[in-house]
């Protein structure tokens, strides 16, 4: 069954993905047949214990490794036969990280973090994309700090930092592998708040992994995942 | 100003002390590249400007017979050296025909006859063998550079005296003589007074030892030639198409026909392996500081894991990833080889000002250098081979992270 068939509104899906990872006696059948999709405009949580494999599941649909076996499907076109290039080329256009370590490039300031994907896709002008990306680090709160470098912000205000960078080329999804795990109570908040706020907004599918409940409560749907399997 | 080489340039100041330790190897590489480069081509430079300006680009000597023509002869008796299988008759039995056809070569500028032969010097302080060279002082002035090389007396005095002499420096200083002096020259049972008009000295101390020019009718008369040449000394316009001139001459002239190439062989030789060795043990330093380059673009691929994957899950490709190190192993090389050319020009020119004596293959009171474009674009093409390649296994490495491994490794 081809979902894009199925519902317009989904903007990322995969059917029967197994994922293996380590070698020889190490090896590890990590996703054993997983199906899941995600709404445009609404925010997923996948929970489970550690080790589950929710952030495997994650990376393969945001096209940074490949499943064993089952397919992935963004915006209604299949991932399977598509090469590392294509995949790039849909994850600089289609697709927004955040993850738990922020990962902002430490040389750069805030501003140059968050229009780096814009620089990448190439589609506006040095004056839009600084514009852009002003913008979106005043969305998140953090427009007075935007020339400061990555390593002069806090742990929070980096992951706001990153929130706005996944954000930079628009993309209709989202994932988020613990962007509150770093963080404290009140940062959580602010964070997850912010990305559902911006979600809802912007008409793009939220996908984020956690271990909160607190948060994977507030979400528009829950898939709690064990050994390999939704549940 | 493209994202991977704004990335590039931030990723550089992340290992500043070690990339400037790389960029002043480069640039001591590039300098002292271009400064051995341009000391053994200005001495080789010299040399043949010495050896042109004293025997010419093209000697015309001894004529060709075919073997079965000259077996076939009537009996009469030639000197004649036999070479494989072509006999050479010594001398130019015809210069003026000779010197006429080889006046029709375009590249051809001046030609001049010369009648020579082994003499014993009589002066004040002892006797000596020399060499005498008859020749049209007009003529010969036209295929060296014997204006230039007289270093006491004139040229004119000894245009003026028909039994005028130009005596090689070392055999008038052997012989005790100066300008003005007498002279007895003795040559095929005969004995005959001369007078030094000038002393030249040419650098070549072969030639400085025992070469004597004088007036060729005198010549003819002393050595009792009274006609042909015992070669053509020949000067041409393209030094570098002498070979392929004198190829052509000799097929056309049946005379033999050496260039200085041939004739010089032995040191141009000795001068390409020096130019060459220089060239090879400079470069060690580049190498060298292509390797330091090569651990401090591993060091920072090893750091940037994280950055790697984060910029490809933003959408860059692994060429960008590649290009990212790359291009910071061509700005460090860009920066070096820049920096190397300005600190090479000014070590030349500093060299070129050094006094040093050196006579013996050509004579000089300085370091001579020579400056040519070639040097500086050899030395940056050493230096971009070297640190590209030093650039190309950190880059490939990088851009073969698989991001989902880097970032699974990290957060979980």
């Amino acid at each position: 069954m081809n979902p894009a068939s199925a519902s317009l509104d989904l903007a990322i899906s995969c059917i029967g993905v197994h994922r293996y990872l380590g070698t020889g006696e190490a090896r590890v059948h990590v996703l054993r047949g997983v199906d899941f999709e995600a709404e445009r405009g609404k925010v997923h949580a996948i929970v489970g214990p550690s080790g589950c494999g929710k952030s495997t599941l994650l990376y393969l649909l945001g096209l940074l490794d490949r499943a064993d076996a089952g397919e992935v499907w963004i915006n209604g076109q299949s991932m399977s036969q598509t090469d590392d290039l294509a995949r790039t080329a849909i994850r600089c256009e289609h697709i927004g990280f955040v993850f738990q370590f922020h990962f902002l490039l430490p040389e750069f300031t805030a501003l140059e973090n968050v229009m780096m994907p814009m620089r990448k896709l190439g589609r506006l002008s040095p004056e839009h994309m600084e514009a852009r990306a002003q913008q979106l680090l005043v969305d998140v709160g953090m427009g007075d700090k935007s020339l400061r470098l990555a390593t002069q912000l806090s742990g929070g205000e980096q992951q706001r930092v990153a929130i706005a960078r996944s954000l930079a080329n628009a993309p209709a999804i989202v994932l988020a592998d613990e962007p509150t795990g770093n963080l404290d109570q009140k940062n959580s908040a602010q964070v997850f708040e912010l990305l559902c706020r911006l979600a809802r907004e912007n008409g793009q599918a939220v996908v984020l992994v956690t271990h909160n409940p607190e948060i994977a409560h507030r979400c528009d749907a829950v898939r709690p995942m064990r050994d390999g399997l939704f549940i | 100003m493209s994202p991977n080489i704004r990335i590039a340039l931030r990723f550089l100041t992340a290992k500043r002390r070690s990339m400037i330790m790389s960029l002043v190897g480069i640039v001591f590489g590039v300098g002292f590249f271009i400064v051995t480069q341009a000391q053994t081509s200005g001495f080789e430079e010299f040399f043949i400007k010495t050896i042109l300006g004293t025997n010419g680009a093209i000697r015309i000597e001894d004529s060709m017979q075919d073997t079965l023509r000259s077996m076939s002869s009537d009996g009469s008796t030639f000197d004649f050296a036999h070479r494989d299988n072509v006999r050479y008759v010594e001398g130019v039995a015809e210069p003026a025909k000779l010197a006429q056809a080889v006046a029709q070569f375009e590249n051809v500028t001046g030609i001049a006859e010369v009648v020579t032969g082994v003499t014993l010097v009589r002066g004040s302080l002892r006797n000596d063998s020399a060499r005498v060279f008859g020749v049209q002082i007009d003529d010969i002035l036209k295929v060296s550079d014997l204006s230039q090389q007289i270093v006491f007396g004139h040229l004119n005095d000894f245009r003026i005296n028909p039994t005028g002499l130009l005596v090689g420096r070392v055999l008038a200083n052997r012989l005790g003589i100066n300008v003005g002096d007498p002279i007895t020259l003795e040559a095929v049972g005969q004995m005959r007074h001369y007078r030094v008009s000038a002393i030249f000295e040419t650098g070549v101390s072969d030639i400085d030892r025992q070469r004597i020019y004088m007036h060729m009718q005198e010549c003819r008369s002393l050595l009792q030639k009274p006609n042909g040449a015992s070669f053509l000394q020949i000067a041409v316009a393209d030094r570098y198409r002498a070979t392929a001139d004198a190829a052509h001459m000799q097929e056309t002239l049946h005379h033999l026909v050496t260039p200085w190439q041939a004739r010089e062989k032995t040191w141009l030789e000795v001068f390409r392996a020096l130019r060459v060795s220089s060239a090879l043990t400079v470069s060690t330093i580049i190498l060298i500081s292509g390797l330091g380059m090569f651990n401090t673009l591993a060091m920072i691929v090893m750091e940037k894991t994280k950055e790697i994957s984060i910029l490809r899950s933003m959408g860059y490709t692994r060429k960008d990833i590649a290009h990212i190190f790359l291009w910071q192993g061509a700005i460090v090389l860009i920066g070096g080889v820049i920096l190397g050319w300005i600190f090479g020009a000014a070590i030349t020119y500093g060299v070129s000002r050094l006094p040093i004596r050196i006579r013996g293959i050509f004579s000089t009171d300085s370091f001579v250098v020579a400056w040519s474009v070639w040097h500086y674009l050899a030395a940056a093409t050493t230096a971009g081979v070297v640190v590209m390649l030093a650039s190309f296994i950190p880059a490939r490495r990088a851009a073969r992270l698989e991001p989902g491994d880097v970032i699974r490794g990290t957060s979980q």
